[in-house]
């Protein structure tokens, strides 16, 4: 059902922008066209921000520092009773939503899906975002630099999530 | 952003080369370079396909009609935005798109909301109300992104069909504590914004 909800909602919404641009009498052709336009300068001027972050997380992935952090903090969440598959993760996450599927996929084949460890993951993935990875698209698109209290209110948000992931996950199976 | 960059490469590269990755890490360099311009080339006809849907609605008036219902939202948590300006309608859009898990629609609202709360500094910068220095983000700008990566995304769609595809017995098993996840991450970044905000006002 939900499913089946999802995948009609693009295309029911086409449908309703354009039916109602049609009644409206609009050309919506030349509007279309206008939007996108503008759209493609915007991915544009993205386009260096893009490679600097991909490259930026390619190199502290590739050279393990995140394996090596994971450990660290693994160790401490395994004494508090959380799997140390967990926080490799939660890391990961912050930097990209892809990779971050890669290592939920890896979770859902060695401790299957509705395990206490699988549940977990999956409701971190569903309850966060790729921090660094938002913050440099929208500042980098508008040329922000000093970005002030965004990564602290970012991380709060992030963290209750995962805490709120870990209790739910725990109180539930 | 500039020391978070740098110290993503540095520290990349010297624990690369304490553990002997650096192989690995030149191979990263290349590949991931590579695969942003693959990123931006797919992300650029989406973005185009949303940001032209999105002109059709604004001119036919629907995206203002949404905003209408949202002004409440944006009146607590933008206090110093005009709802009915294209900042705030382009943020009600990307909160609506990103609940429906619309992620490219809500990316492409999101990066013109951006650029008109980039805009609407500028304006402040020149009349002397409060704007801040150039490349610094305005209180708006903070609220938005906290509120953006706090996940605002209802139903993980994604996840059920990897929880279906991976041989989960109960896949929409995690939509119910998903919504509340999402909604406790939320509610820390709306204190967590509306605190900040009273604080960093007037610089």
């Amino acid at each position: 059902m939900i499913s089946f909800l999802s995948s009609i909602l693009i295309p029911l919404i086409l449908f309703y922008v354009i039916g109602c641009g049609i009644l409206a009498k609009r050309d919506v052709y030349h509007d279309f066209l206008e939007g996108a336009g503008d759209g493609l300068k915007i991915v544009k001027d993205l386009i260096p921000t893009l490679i600097g972050l991909m490259t930026g997380v390619g190199v502290l992935r590739a050279s393990g520092f995140l394996d090596f952090l994971g450990d660290i903090f693994g160790k401490v969440t395994s004494a508090a009773g959380i799997s140390p598959e967990i926080v490799p993760l939660a890391l990961v996450r912050l930097f990209s939503s892809s990779a971050a599927s890669g290592l939920l996929l890896d979770i859902f084949k060695e401790f299957g899906t509705d395990s206490l460890t699988g549940f977990t993951a999956s409701l971190i993935l569903s309850s966060t975002e790729s921090v660094f990875y938002c913050m440099s698209v929208y500042f980098g698109s508008v040329g922000v630099q000093k970005t002030r209290y965004t990564l602290a209110g970012a991380l709060t948000a992030t963290f209750a999530g995962i805490a709120a992931s870990v209790w739910l996950a725990g109180y539930l199976l | 952003m500039t020391y978070l960059w740098g110290g993503m490469i540095l520290v990349g590269i010297i624990y690369g080369a304490f553990t002997g990755n650096l192989k690995e890490v030149s191979e990263a360099v290349v590949s991931s370079s590579g695969e942003a311009v693959s990123l931006c080339i797919s992300m650029a006809g989406i973005t185009a396909m949303w940001t032209g849907i999105m002109k059709i609605a604004e001119n036919t008036g629907l995206v203002a009609g949404i905003a209408e219902k949202m002004r409440p939202l944006i009146r607590f948590l933008f206090p110093r935005i005009d709802p009915d300006s294209r900042a705030g309608r382009f943020i009600c859009l990307n909160f609506l798109s990103n609940c429906l898990g619309l992620s490219w629609a809500s990316t492409s609202s999101g990066l013109i909301a951006v650029r008109e709360l980039a805009e609407l500094e500028e304006r402040r910068r020149k009349t002397g109300t409060g704007g801040r220095k150039k490349g610094t983000a305005s209180n708006e700008m903070c609220t938005f992104l906290i509120i953006n990566v706090s996940s605002l995304q209802l139903i993980p769609v994604n996840m059920i069909a990897y929880r279906t595809q991976y041989g989960s017995v109960n896949p929409t098993a995690i939509v119910g504590p998903a919504v509340l996840a999402t909604a406790v991450s939320t509610g820390a970044a709306v204190i967590f914004c509306r605190i900040a905000d009273r604080k960093g006002r007037n610089p």
